[in-house]
């Protein structure tokens, strides 16, 4: 079997785990939300504020919640040791990868597309520059936060604390593409700033950071 | 694959099966940082029969199986399967039955079939049904394995090890938790494999259920392979543990 096909079943199996169970979705949700609700308390914002902070509050949140999903992709593969019975296989490595990479990027997707309309409205946000770049962002961004995660969750499973050991290893290394999507977001909501620069930082580190960590998963799956 | 043959539950060894080794272990060695698990192990396992591991706790039995899977790598010295050195060209003749289930408990028994059969290439349902029928269970059943008795539970997880038809089989209490009817089944339809010339190693605190099925008995303590018989050791005959020997 092929790496796509192999990549293909892998993913069906994470989406139906994931639709049977629930576990990531309802947690990022949650805690999504959550977060929205308590800045909004705090802080209070008119329109044009908020153009200037949403940016840094959006991405914050999506990164928090989307540790939650990063964390439950690997503990699933950890009960009953799952994990053993893909590594005595002849399925290749990166398979496991870009499926567990892909679901939690459908996963994070679902939590952005449910969480963006919460934002508008509680921050009253109204984009000046052109809407549609924010999907652009949300894409590249997305991809940045699930391709370390998914990776840096592998590599943090077999430690003690591994739900801590996570954003310790993960949040230090996003903050170029955390500083990014951050940047482009705002840029786009109140039109000033260099959008495009920041969109092709994002670029250069998914494409960077995606192939360091295609060339580096099989050491880590295969590590004792 | 086929499982469906005549009762094979008579003892030991098929003249006709291939006798050449299917695993060979050039001291090897395992050690967790200042506990040697594995010390200098060297021997040779002949392809076609039944090996059954024995052993009291922490003899290294389970950490030898995972080794010879390629799941732990040894500290020191070589294994070879198929005299095939490197473990991961081997991965597609090697079916490995672990101690936890290996399986998805939100799937139930067929799904979980169909997915790991897929990472061997396996596209068609039959070999699944084919599998899960061989252990007992109804390819049809669509409860989750979440709601499997512990029984069923082993079952489904030798059959996830008998998917592909693997020439080895690696598999690790086997028998734990399950009643002694449905260990006698299991025991029988190993002894079928055997005698279609596959090589099967089961490690097993229950020596007495493959007393006249096992065509060796190996004994592990303290890290060593201690004895290797064709019978059941008389000090395992009641469940009593082996004689700890050192080499």
């Amino acid at each position: 079997m092929s790496l796509g096909e192999i990549t293909r079943v892998s993913l069906a199996k994470d989406l139906r785990l994931e639709w049977r169970s629930k576990d990531a979705i309802n947690s990022m949700l949650f805690f999504a939300l959550l977060v929205v609700v308590i800045f909004s308390f705090s802080f209070d914002p008119t329109a044009e504020e908020s153009r200037h902070i949403a940016g840094g509050i959006v991405w914050v949140a999506f990164l928090f919640a989307a540790v939650v999903a990063l964390n439950q992709t690997w503990a699933r593969e950890l009960r009953n040791q799952v994990l053993d019975a893909y590594r005595v296989s002849p399925a290749p490595a990166n398979a496991l990868f870009i499926s567990k990479a892909v679901g939690n990027f459908i996963f994070v997707a679902v939590l952005e597309a449910l969480m963006a309309p919460l934002f508008m409205v509680f921050y009253n946000l109204r984009s000046i520059g052109p809407a549609y770049q924010l999907v652009v962002v949300a894409v590249l961004a997305t991809w940045a936060l699930v391709a370390n995660g998914t990776f840096f969750a592998a590599m943090s499973i077999r430690t003690r604390s591994r739900e801590v050991m996570l954003p310790l290893i993960l949040f230090p290394i996003s903050i170029p593409a955390l500083l990014a999507m951050v940047s482009a977001t705002t840029a786009i909501l109140t039109g000033e700033g260099a959008y495009r620069f920041w969109v092709v930082l994002l670029v250069v580190y998914d494409v960077v950071f995606t192939t360091v960590c295609l060339l580096l998963f099989e050491t880590v799956l295969h590590a004792e | 694959m086929s499982f469906s043959s005549a009762a094979a539950n008579s003892p030991t060894t098929n003249s006709s099966q291939p006798t050449s080794a299917a695993v060979t272990l050039s001291h090897v060695s395992k050690i967790f940082g200042r506990f040697a698990a594995l010390r200098d192990v060297s021997a040779e396992f002949a392809a076609g029969k039944l090996h059954a591991i024995l052993g009291d706790n922490g003899a290294g039995k389970t950490t030898l199986l995972r080794a010879m899977v390629g799941l732990s790598q040894p500290t020191r010295g070589t294994i070879s399967l198929l005299g095939n050195a490197d473990l991961r060209a081997a991965t597609a003749e090697i079916g490995y039955m672990a101690h936890p289930t290996l399986l998805y408990e939100e799937m139930s028994g067929m799904e979980n079939l169909r997915y790991f059969a897929a990472l061997y290439g396996i596209r068609d349902h039959q070999p699944c049904e084919r599998a899960i029928s061989a252990v007992g269970l109804d390819p049809a059943l669509t409860r989750r394995v979440g709601q499997y008795s512990q029984g069923m539970r082993q079952r489904l997880s030798l059959a996830r090890a008998l998917v592909h038809d693997p020439k080895i089989l690696f598999l690790d209490e086997p028998f734990s938790n399950v009643d002694v009817v449905s260990a006698r089944e299991m025991v029988h339809v190993l002894a079928q494999m055997r005698d279609l010339g596959k090589t099967i190693f089961i490690v097993t605190h229950q020596a007495a259920l493959l007393e006249g099925v096992a065509d060796e008995f190996v004994c592990m303590a303290a890290g060593q392979i201690s004895a290797r018989a064709r019978e059941l050791p008389s000090s395992l005959e009641r469940g009593a543990p082996p004689a700890r020997t050192t080499l």
